[in-house]
């Protein structure tokens, strides 16, 4: 557009126009060739893929680990059938540790992105303090978790001896510990979103908030809350999406137990282990259709359609 | 509740209010009354803590020192949304989230008063605005969005309206009309007024009185006719309107007048119209008081003449011709002149003399320091 518009000023004749017009919209197909190029190739193409996969029946040699081609519509139903309850605790999982990490991150980002405006030393440094975990493996911090929350260890050791823990009661490999590790492991995403939000709000709102009467609860819940709305919507979608899809932090081999298999794990002992790839691919696209259909409900919902 | 859904004006007092932030003082030692039901004026600059002081009335920040009183009660500890005061803020700070309708209920519904909505819908009423109701604030203009504020603060009938240069984003002619119509809801209605501005001519027309601050401090306060036909101080008689100022030592005094001494030209001032009467001293003149002649004229002695000067500047500004006379040792003195049907003589370089009535002049408490009184002249 900018070229166009270099090009025949002075001139101003209408007729040239239309060649510019085209000109561009070649530019922009150029520009967004490399975009369409890579989603084809790395969304959509495994995407159908995935879902031909979900669909295909075993093979008729009967090898193990081998599928044919097949409509299996059955497939879906089957997964559903057999591994509800890890469907169920995963969106129950990644709910209330979503809840937790927004219960923990809006105060923290509240205190960066407004109270600490007036020393912006002090609110670059607590972003740097939630930044930092990420220098370090998620994999490596959430086992040290494990350790430090061990049967062994002295915080378990105490827990059973003021009698919070029974005896033979431990904390890895429970559902709190699953969603301990969930919460601690998705703050930074919560946290980020809010800080942005918050940091832009208009003090002067909150002003006018307690100027007409509101104390300073209600401001928070008439005011404060509703225009901080898109870091919330933004937070809650950034945290609760990957959490219901995790299979590391309720692995057996981290925080988990058998009891405490999420999808994720599922899929992932599917595909790598037992070689059911209709199950596995099934599995896969009712995660990402069900966390689709939650997430469209919920902005329509929070009526930020606009905002987001 | 704390406050009561009352309907009428309320006194407001402050008492020895001192504000410091890191660094600096914005308000030195501030000693106000507003009877009930006026509509007053903080006039100055910016940075002279006229705003610092609304805020301090309305609750938003605290005094380091003083005491603020609302119809007599002490309210200096309480919060903002225990006072009843209400603001319409310079930005308006209407809730983005939130419908017209809703913005004004917001107070009502707070405090739980009866029919907010239908409370609501009458202050839009009053301001002519009851077909947005249900817009974002974001879709209206600036005029709506000042006079949606004004509602959401007056549909509480707070006893005192703070008022902090809400007209300031207008353009030029729905100012006029927002001033005219401000001042009609404040005689209806009967509320005390705090008005904050940097607008001298705003100020004059809609205050009863008027408060020129400074520094943190205020200069001098009385009505706008008052203020004007009298200023005390170089920054009034420079911040309110424009003045002639003419220093000089005084060498004549008797019962009534003294008089400087002004590079040769005596330059008289009645006594009871100066603030000081030895020493060297400011005197001046307002630029519409005086008159400029092509011929030394035959005045009698209740006349103070200067010149011969040069006109080296002329500027029309529609009502009246704008004179900048260049007078030798003296300095410039600007007159103005009506354009009444005959245009007046004289064209640049044209050498005259200058003189106004005794009674016109006043006297200065303090001098003007050439820099920085040039500085604070408003044109």
């Amino acid at each position: 557009m900018a070229f166009a518009a270099f090009g025949h000023s002075g001139s101003g004749g209408k007729a040239k126009n239309a060649p510019a017009s085209l000109g561009s919209a070649k530019v922009a197909l150029l520009l967004l060739a490399p975009g369409i190029a890579y989603l084809s190739l790395f969304f959509v193409a495994p995407l159908v893929s995935l879902v031909i996969t979900s669909l295909q029946v075993p093979s008729a040699a009967g090898v193990i680990g081998m599928y044919d081609y097949g409509f299996a519509v059955g497939n879906y139903a089957e997964a559903v059938v057999s591994y509800f309850p890890q469907i169920l605790r995963s969106f129950g999982y990644a709910l209330v540790a979503t809840l937790l990490a927004l219960l923990i991150s809006y105060p923290l980002a509240y205190f960066i992105g407004v109270k600490a405006r007036r020393w912006p030393l002090l609110q670059s440094l607590m972003l740097t303090l939630v930044i930092a975990p990420f220098f370090i493996s998620f994999l490596l911090r959430t086992f040290a978790w494990k350790q430090i929350f061990s049967n062994e260890s002295w915080i378990v050791q105490t827990l059973q001896t003021i009698g919070v823990l029974d005896v033979n009661q431990y904390l890895v490999g429970t559902d709190f510990m699953v969603i301990f590790g969930l919460t601690y492991n998705f703050i930074p995403f919560m946290t980020l979103p809010l800080y942005s939000t918050l940091e832009r709000l208009d003090i002067r709102y909150i002003e006018a908030g307690s100027d007409l009467y509101a104390k300073p609860s209600k401001t928070f819940w008439n005011i404060t809350l509703p225009l901080s709305m898109p870091g919330v919507i933004s937070g809650t979608l950034l945290t609760f999406i990957p959490m219901a899809g995790d299979y590391v932090n309720a692995s057996r081999d981290f925080l988990g137990s058998t009891e405490t298999t999420m999808l994720g794990n599922v899929v992932e002992s599917n595909f790598l282990q037992t070689n059911n790839y209709p199950s596995a691919s099934a599995l896969s696209v009712i995660l990402m259709s069900v966390i689709l259909l939650l997430v469209t409900f919920y902005v329509r919902k929070s009526g930020t359609e606009d905002l987001l | 509740m704390a406050t009561e859904f009352i309907a009428r004006g309320a006194d407001l007092e402050l008492q020895g209010i001192r504000k410091e932030f890191p660094g600096f003082t914005a308000i030195e030692d501030l000693d106000l009354r507003i009877p009930a039901g006026e509509f007053f004026a903080l006039l100055g600059p910016s940075g002279c803590g006229k705003t610092t002081t609304l805020r301090l009335v309305a609750g938003l920040d605290q005094p380091t020192r003083g005491k603020i009183l609302i119809g007599g009660k002490d309210v200096t500890n309480t919060k903002a949304h225990e006072r009843p005061v209400n603001t319409v803020f310079q930005s308006y700070a209407l809730f983005p989230h939130m419908s017209i309708i809703e913005n004004v209920a917001f107070g009502l519904k707070q405090r739980k008063i009866e029919e907010p909505m239908t409370k609501a819908a009458d202050a839009l009423a009053m301001v002519e605005l009851s077909h947005l109701a249900q817009r974002k604030p974001s879709q209206l203009s600036g005029g709506q969005q000042q006079r949606v504020a004004l509602a959401r603060a007056l549909v509480n009938r707070p006893s005192l309206l703070l008022l902090d240069e809400p007209l300031g984003a207008l353009d030029l002619k729905l100012r006029r009309q927002m001033q005219i119509e401000l001042k009609a809801i404040q005689m209806e209605v009967g509320l005390t007024f705090l008005h904050v501005t940097h607008d001298q001519e705003e100020a004059m027309d809609m205050a009863d009185t008027v408060a020129v601050m400074n520094k943190g401090r205020i200069e001098q306060m009385g009505s706008p006719e008052k203020l004007y036909d009298r200023p005390k101080t170089v920054f009034v008689s420079k911040f309110l309107g424009q003045s002639n100022l003419f220093v000089g030592k005084v060498e004549e005094e008797n019962a009534s007048s003294v008089s400087i001494n002004v590079a040769g030209n005596k330059i008289t001032v009645p006594k009871d119209r100066a603030e000081k009467h030895k020493g060297t001293i400011a005197v001046g003149v307002r630029p519409e008081k005086a008159f400029f002649h092509e011929e030394k004229p035959k005045l009698g002695a209740g006349n103070n003449l200067i010149g011969p000067g040069e006109i080296i500047d002329i500027r029309f500004t529609g009502v009246s011709n704008q004179y900048l006379i260049e007078i030798p040792n003296v300095g410039n003195v600007t007159v103005f002149a009506q354009n009444v049907g005959k245009s007046p003589v004289t064209e640049l370089g044209a050498k005259v003399w200058v003189s106004w009535k005794v009674e016109h002049a006043f006297g200065l408490s303090d001098l003007p320091v050439t820099t920085a009184t040039e500085s604070i002249t408003v044109a």
